[in-house]
């Protein structure tokens, strides 16, 4: 007979669990998933919680009881949508049904289904003993202070950077899980088109001997227009074929036909 | 006090994090970790003899002057010191499979708590608790992780030694079904 320690603390006397037949009550269900989920750190932890309330040997759990109860648990406390718990109650199901199969006498040596599960649970078990340890020597040392607390500053991996194409994805996903409503845009290239813009003021200059800047720009001109217009403009100035004027501080532009221009 | 514990003393002092005694060799290279030991042994017993605000303790494989806790109260409510910031239980349980299994991958944490434990471990390596310790050989070879000194220091421990022994606990671990009577 080996019966798990009944825990120190665990307040309150779960009256979610506790009711014998309790019907989910709305309000917990609603504001109840996160909550519940931080009381019991896991399926494990229930599952211990249901063991030890009902002061059961754990090296022969009354499967069907305890699938049972478990299952009212998830539903009461709201846990139906946290996978995990929903493949603990599985996999009791699973090992309820194995119990029912007929034994074939002493012929073969039964392995017990639940044998696995007991293994989990002592095992886990121990992690939560450890970890209350943890906890308690983490608040004996807060309780003594440093000097000048000062938090360690991260280590920088030595110039030139070095890391894998795996640990750039991953620290790329940490930044854009922590942009609070992330959205996704796609950069699509627009290259200058120079060459159109050229043969534009080509034609300009084939017409009239002056013009202003606005008439080398089509009639909506986007951002890549202006920049592609003004590096057109920028090189035949360069190549002498016409003069850029600006009669007064921001004024418009004056084009004129320069000294090396040759009408085509 | 001679003035090799003096030296101790003043170097505890001045450092913002515990010291090893191998890193104490650079104050006085005739000095040897024996000595320093002695030194720091000596400097603990000198503050609790005469009944200091303040003791030197053994933390994350160093010394290091921390004030008595029965101070704490009082210093945090005059803010001249905050606490720092408290893990979670799912944090301290994660840190409890990895001190006792390390180095570990997150199937295994995951395996034993139950639960998915990706977020808590990449907090915790945030936090510089843990730390990539290797990639396990298996399949996809997946990162191994284990705890840091840091990790010793926010639990006030000397070394993972005194982490309480899987024995001493109330529910030893049992691979196998002990013979019933």
């Amino acid at each position: 007979m080996f019966r798990l320690p009944r825990p120190p603390e665990r307040q309150e006397s779960d009256p979610a669990v506790t009711a014998p037949v309790a019907p989910p009550v709305p309000a917990q269900q609603d504001a109840g998933f996160v909550v519940t989920l931080e009381r019991f750190s896991g399926p494990l932890d229930l599952l211990l919680h249901l063991i030890r309330r009902e002061e059961i040997d754990i090296w022969d759990i009354p499967i069907a009881r305890i699938a049972d109860q478990f299952l009212r648990a998830v539903h009461v406390l709201g846990l139906d949508e946290a996978a995990e718990y929903l493949e603990m109650a599985a996999r009791l199901l699973r090992i309820k049904t194995q119990m029912l199969l007929p034994r074939r006498g002493d012929a073969e040596p039964w392995e017990d289904p639940r044998h696995e599960l007991v293994r989990r649970l002592l095992e886990y078990q121990q992690i939560r003993e450890i970890t209350e340890w943890m906890d308690k020597a983490a608040r004996a040392r807060a309780l003594r202070y440093a000097r000048g607390f000062v938090p360690a500053a991260p280590d920088l991996p030595p110039p030139p950077l070095e890391f894998s194409l795996e640990e750039l994805v991953e620290a790329l996903e940490r930044v854009i899980a922590m942009i609070p409503d992330p959205a996704m845009y796609r950069v699509a290239p627009r290259p200058l088109d120079v060459e159109a813009a050229t043969s534009r003021v080509l034609n300009l200059l084939a017409e009239r001997a002056s013009f202003g800047w606005r008439d080398v720009l089509p009639a909506r001109p986007a951002v890549v227009d202006v920049l592609s217009a003004l590096v057109a403009l920028l090189e035949l100035a360069r190549g002498g074929q016409l003069v850029l004027t600006q009669p007064g501080a921001f004024a418009p532009l004056v084009i004129d036909r320069g000294p090396a221009y040759q009408a085509a | 006090m001679d003035q090799r514990t003096r030296l101790l003393e003043a170097a505890l002092f001045a450092a913002p994090r515990p010291l090893a005694l191998d890193e104490l060799s650079v104050l006085d290279p005739d000095a040897t970790e024996a000595d320093w030991h002695a030194a720091a042994l000596e400097l603990r017993d000198h503050y609790d003899a005469d009944g200091h605000g303040v003791e030197v303790a053994a933390v994350a494989g160093g010394w290091q002057i921390l004030t008595r806790a029965a101070f704490a109260a009082t210093i945090e409510r005059a803010q001249f010191a905050t606490r720092p910031q408290k893990l979670s239980g799912a944090a301290l349980e994660v840190l409890s499979v990895i001190a006792y299994r390390q180095p570990v991958g997150r199937a295994e944490v995951e395996d034993i708590r139950g639960v998915s434990s990706g977020g808590v471990l990449r907090l915790l390596q945030e936090r510089g608790l843990i730390e990539v310790a290797g990639r396990s050989e298996g399949l996809g070879r997946p990162l191994l992780y284990a705890t840091t000194p840091l990790f010793l220091e926010h639990l006030g421990l000397g070394d993972l030694g005194d982490l309480p022994r899987t024995e001493e606990l109330a529910v030893a671990l049992r691979t196998a079904k002990p013979e019933t009577t």
